[in-house]
């Protein structure tokens, strides 16, 4: 090994940072070598001059004591200002779930509101008209019609014959709406057909209620217990014309 | 973790390394008081943050946070003037006792040898002081003080050099006192 390397390498020799191959080579050049060997010496001289120990600074014993006082105070301060308020997050978060969950429960155990019912009585008149299953029982007789209702459904809807005053009844059908089978009445003015939903209501008396949907003309309205939905694609005059009769 | 037994536990980790903590910052500021406010300062920090702290040497965590703290302070009263620069010398790094006056040296006396190590630029003063007091390795040291091990070594080399050449400057000086005052 060469001056230069030695030199290179002589202070991690010094502090056990070379690995030993390279530690013994450097070994081998201080003792052949004065100089490096005279180099090496005074870095240790050095070393043990600093390394005295008169060198320190020792801490003053107050510093222990003020640092495990502000570190209490630190401590203390702490458990007011952040956990208290946790405290409160805490329960407002709890007040919150309790929220949420009334909340979800009513909606479950609730009657869907107009507006769901609305789309259901929408779609299943559209349905109706696609799936070739407009009637259950055909039938222009209401001695019929509502008759056959009997043992399907926990309740009697009124079926009215309508066709002197031009609205003729084509026949009834079960079907699904709300979460319960229901009783359709359909009845026919010229080429329109008018589904009539029917299912029992625990709601007092409602007044007819108009409303259109995906072009559909709506009528709902509650009488004696039963609520009825209306809907057809026949002029809304019309409906509210035939919503008057049956409600007679 | 209740907060009883944080407190407790950073005791435990944190005050053992209490001495080497106010070491390395009284060697870094220079006076006892700004010293004793800065290790107070940095393990109060150390203890806010102490749930960052996930085992690891816990004495280079403690000085890594001291050391920081001294730099911020530094840097804040314009004391630490020159950090951009000290690594640029790269021709000092090379080491040269061969003088022979040096040979006195392990007569110097601890007032001078102080003296000389508060000289020597922070930078260079921190890695001896790592090195030769807390007896930390190069890669323990290039951790607290963030740069590659390349550089502590340099620094460390280049700081000894410095500390050398003060040394015996001073030595010398102090003999020729000494040979005019007996002449």
């Amino acid at each position: 090994m060469s001056c230069q390397q030695t030199h290179e390498l002589i202070h991690g020799f010094v502090d056990r940072e070379v690995d030993l191959v390279k530690s013994l080579e450097v070994e081998k050049h201080l003792l052949s070598c004065e100089a490096c060997a005279r180099t090496y010496n005074e870095l240790r001289n050095l070393q043990s001059v600093v390394r005295n120990s008169a060198l320190r600074f020792e801490p003053p014993v107050s510093l222990e004591r003020r640092l495990l006082s502000s570190l209490r105070q630190e401590d203390e301060s702490k458990s007011k200002t952040v956990s208290f308020p946790w405290r409160w997050v805490l329960a407002g978060a709890s007040l919150l779930a309790v929220a949420i969950l009334v909340w979800v429960f009513a909606a479950i155990s609730s009657k869907p509101s107009d507006d769901v019912l609305a789309q259901e009585v929408v779609s299943s008149h559209v349905r109706s008209l696609m799936a070739d299953h407009l009637t259950d029982v055909p039938s222009s007789d209401q001695h019929t019609v509502k008759p056959w209702f009997d043992g399907k459904l926990d309740f009697s809807p009124n079926v009215k014959d309508l066709t002197p005053q031009g609205f003729s009844l084509t026949g009834g059908r079960l079907d699904y709406i709300g979460n319960r089978p229901i009783a359709a009445l359909i009845y026919q003015r010229r080429q329109h057909i008018i589904n009539v939903f029917v299912w029992p209501s625990n709601g007092t008396q409602k007044n007819e209620k108009a409303s259109v949907r995906q072009g559909y003309n709506l009528i709902s309205w509650t009488n004696v217990g039963l609520t009825y939905w209306a809907v057809s694609d026949l002029n809304l005059a019309e409906l509210q014309q035939f919503a008057q009769l049956l409600q007679e | 973790m209740s907060d009883q037994s944080k407190v407790v536990r950073f005791e435990q980790i944190a005050l053992p390394h209490l001495a080497a903590a106010y070491n390395l910052a009284r060697w870094l500021v220079h006076n006892d008081h700004d010293a004793e406010d800065l290790v107070q300062e940095a393990l109060l920090r150390a203890f806010k943050s102490f749930g960052g702290y996930y085992g690891g040497d816990p004495r280079a965590w403690v000085l890594t946070i001291v050391r920081n703290t001294c730099y911020t302070w530094l840097q804040k009263n314009r004391i630490l003037a020159h950090a951009e620069s000290i690594d640029d010398h790269l021709d000092e790094a090379g080491m040269d006792f061969a003088d022979p006056e040096t040979l006195l040296l392990q007569s110097v006396d601890i007032h001078t040898v102080r003296q000389a190590l508060q000289e020597l630029p922070v930078e260079f003063r921190e890695v001896v002081v790592l090195r030769e007091m807390e007896f930390l390795s190069y890669k323990e040291i290039a951790n607290i003080v963030d740069l590659p091990l390349g550089t502590v070594m340099s620094r460390l080399a280049r700081g000894r050099k410095r500390l050398h050449a003060l040394l015996t400057e001073r030595m010398g000086k102090e003999a020729r006192v000494e040979l005019s005052a007996n002449a």
